[in-house]
């Protein structure tokens, strides 16, 4: 046990990592909530992310602007999103499959285009950590938010990336609970043919949500290479995409669902990785595993089942009963 | 016009079996195309890639290596595809297969004779990768839980447990002398070795070369194939004989006619009396047997030793559903589908030598075969759906000139 470091210390170490995690858990889940609540299970979004970490990554790297890199990482996320839209809408392929297909191509072309695009390219200079400072108020030094003891080291130096992450989820929660947008999608999921009838395109709606999924995948892959982590490896995404998906259905399909459940698989692994830095007895490998026993456990409470769209991974076909 | 139907519905079946074709090529145009603005010559590309694998017999064997785990594990898939149970945890059923052969192979190894422990490590190996197919089996049959994202989740804990196991009890003990504390087990002992084709060559009285018979060319490497020392091992006769025992137990038993029915049509077999549940489970595990024992067959008869998880499962458990799909899921139409994946596999390996296309280009190739192939579905679908309709009228006419 490190004698250096005091139990705040490392609470606070742990939760500022857990809110960090948090954020690509976030993008690309609550993206996969508005496809999922439009009754389209895209499954591709581990794929997608790593095409955004990919895209993010060359063109902050060859520009020298995160900010152009995440723009690029979002465009690859809604053209991929609209290529899943077109299978799985249009061409009403299965999903699951589908998905699979999207996730190896992701894989592979992410892998690819590193290789021969940039190979030995380490570290590129990515979102930075935010520091909220007064310097006018007439004080002796500098005063940083930060310095604000327990709260400003674990909320108020985050990069931007994370600050969004957080944003979202209220954001999703008023258009899919407030607007007439959220309504027609929420009823796509729940009751297509219904929709269908009053004459609101179910194709539309889903083209929407994928799309839109898409393009947060994207930015979720994009905040591990250009803000998290700023680097980029084959596979670096490590299945949270996957996770992600899960953390839908662990959510109940609510945006607020998808953060207590984005929250406490991040905190999970803040814990993992603070038990390494501390050396701790629990072998490291049971403490990687933790998170994913927990979506299995989690995914098995049965009340879950009700809540689900009932069109979910249903393609549409007009004059269906 | 009964003619015209007629003819209709047989290109409509060639279609169908030209579907996957026409995938493929799909996936090599926009693949050619990704080549041309990475400035590879795709041609050059391409040729590597399509005859890397039947130049000689090193790659012709390397080919056939590739094709038992991608046979076994496609079978599986096949099995759970077809009661419409989408198993993707084929990778985490080949790791756990993987390990317990491998655990059971160290302890046993010296002290019973060598094929007894092969056999026991084959069973072992199917067994615990029915087990760990039969959790989200049960899951998706009790409580209605996504086999999906469960069995995704069941494969990163098979990871972990072998990272578990491999730096701690099954770590090789010359490892942990050496300080390296590489994760990976000792070597297995020799005589659990799966046979090769060269061994059998051998104890058949082949001990002749291809140069002892003056052979050349492509019958050369053939002779070289099954005679000369090559990684060839008999797991591919092990993976064929399980292509037609899946066929036959599909199509041939009453077990296998409700795994169909209930993946056609779950309410209806529900109806007919048949336990729906109780076939998703069975389907699953069978799905993972097949897995553990490709995981099996790739210890004993490969690598000798497990090592680090993933390099084991090699991407299997994907490339795995490719297979199945293009080989229509079918289990003898998953045998040229797994050669064809394994000569892709072994041709982009000389691809990445010879022309400097990374390895990795054949993995986003699968992917987009992946989705040509669920895409164009729909075509064949729409072909059912219309030869129903057609057959439905005629039905209606007749019984109304019954009436009549």
């Amino acid at each position: 046990m490190n004698e250096g470091l005091s139990l705040l210390a490392i609470l606070i170490g742990i939760a500022h990592s857990g809110l960090r995690l948090a954020t690509p858990y976030l993008y690309a889940a609550i993206g996969e909530t508005f496809a999922q609540r439009s009754g389209v299970l895209n499954l591709g979004v581990e794929g997608i992310m790593l095409m955004g970490a990919y895209s993010g990554f060359f063109v902050a790297f060859k520009t020298g602007s995160p900010v152009l890199g995440l723009v690029a990482a979002a465009l690859v996320g809604v053209v991929m999103g609209l290529a899943m839209a077109f299978i799985s809408v249009t061409l009403k392929a299965e999903q699951g499959i589908s998905g699979i297909g999207l996730f190896l191509f992701g894989l592979g072309a992410s892998s690819l285009l590193f290789k021969t695009t940039l190979g030995t390219v380490e570290g590129v200079d990515g979102f930075r950590e935010l520091n909220f400072c007064l310097t006018s108020l007439g004080l002796a030094s500098e005063f940083c938010l930060s310095q604000i003891p327990v709260i400003g080291p674990v909320f108020l130096n985050h990069s931007l990336l994370v600050y969004g992450a957080f944003a979202l989820v209220p954001l999703a929660w008023w258009v899919l609970n407030k607007t007439t947008w959220g309504l027609s999608i929420r009823a796509v999921g729940q009751n297509p043919q219904a929709v269908d009838s009053l004459g609101v395109s179910v194709v539309r709606v889903r083209y929407f949500t994928v799309t839109l999924g898409g393009l947060l995948a994207g930015i979720a892959g994009a905040s591990l290479s250009i803000s998290l982590l700023n680097i980029f490896q084959e596979g670096m995404t490590n299945g949270q995409g996957f996770i992600a998906v899960a953390l839908v259905y662990f959510g109940s399909w609510t945006p607020l669902g998808v953060l207590a459940g984005a929250l406490l698989f991040s905190l999970v692994n803040a814990l993992q990785l603070w038990v390494q830095v501390l050396d701790l007895a629990i072998p490291s490998d049971v403490a990687v595993m933790l998170p994913y026993l927990l979506t299995i456990i989690a995914l098995a409470f049965p009340f879950r089942r009700a809540l689900q769209p009932a069109a979910l991974t249903k393609p549409f076909e007009r004059g269906e009963s | 016009m009964q003619a015209s139907w007629s003819r209709r519905f047989y290109i409509g079946q060639m279609l169908d079996t030209l579907l996957p074709l026409v995938a493929v090529m799909a996936a090599l145009i926009i693949g050619a195309i990704v080549l041309v603005l990475l400035e590879k010559s795709p041609l050059e590309a391409y040729q590597v890639l399509i005859t890397g694998a039947f130049t000689n017999k090193n790659g012709m064997a390397d080919t056939l290596v590739k094709t038992i785990p991608l046979l076994l594990v496609g079978l599986g898939i096949v099995i759970a595809f077809r009661a419409n149970v989408i198993n993707i945890g084929a990778e985490g059923q080949l790791i756990v297969g993987a390990l317990l052969t491998t655990y059971l192979a160290l302890e046993l190894g010296e002290a019973l004779p060598g094929y007894v422990v092969m056999l026991i490590g084959l069973v072992a190996g199917s067994l615990i990768g029915a087990l760990w197919a039969a959790v989200p089996g049960l899951l998706k049959a009790r409580l209605g839980v996504n086999e999906i994202l469960s069995t995704i989740m069941m494969n990163q804990i098979a990871i972990q447990v072998g990272f578990f196991l491999l730096r701690g009890p099954m770590i090789d003990p010359a490892e942990l002398e050496a300080g390296t504390n590489i994760p990976h087990s000792a070597r297995l002992a020799r005589s659990v070795d799966l046979p090769r084709f060269t061994d059998i060559a051998q104890w058949l009285g082949f001990t002749e070369t291809a140069n002892d018979l003056e052979l050349t060319g492509f019958r050369a490497e053939l002779y070289g194939l099954l005679v000369e020392p090559t990684r060839l091992h008999i797991g591919l006769l092990i993976a064929v004989l399980m292509a037609i025992v899946v066929y036959i137990f599909l199509w041939r038993t009453t077990i296998g006619y409700r795994i169909r029915a209930v993946g056609l049509n779950p309410n209806a077999s529900r109806y007919a009396g048949m336990n729906v549940s109780h076939t998703i489970v069975l389907s699953m595990s069978l799905s993972g047997a097949l897995a553990g024992l490709a995981g099996a067959v790739e210890i004993l008869g490969l690598h000798h030793r497990m090592f680090e998880p993933l390099a084991v499962s090699a991407g299997y458990g994907f490339s795995g559903i490719v297979v199945a799909l293009f080989g229509k899921l079918h289990p003898l139409g998953a045998i040229p589908s797994s050669i064809l994946f394994g000569a892709l596999l072994v041709g982009g390996d000389k691809m990445q030598r010879a022309v400097q296309v990374p390895q990795v280009f054949v993995t986003a190739m699968l992917g987009l075969i992946v989705l040509f192939v669920v895409s164009s579905e729909i075509w064949s679908r729409r072909r059912a759906g219309r030869r129903v309709s057609i057959e439905s009228n005629e039905a209606s006419e007749s019984s109304i000139e019954a009436v009549a």
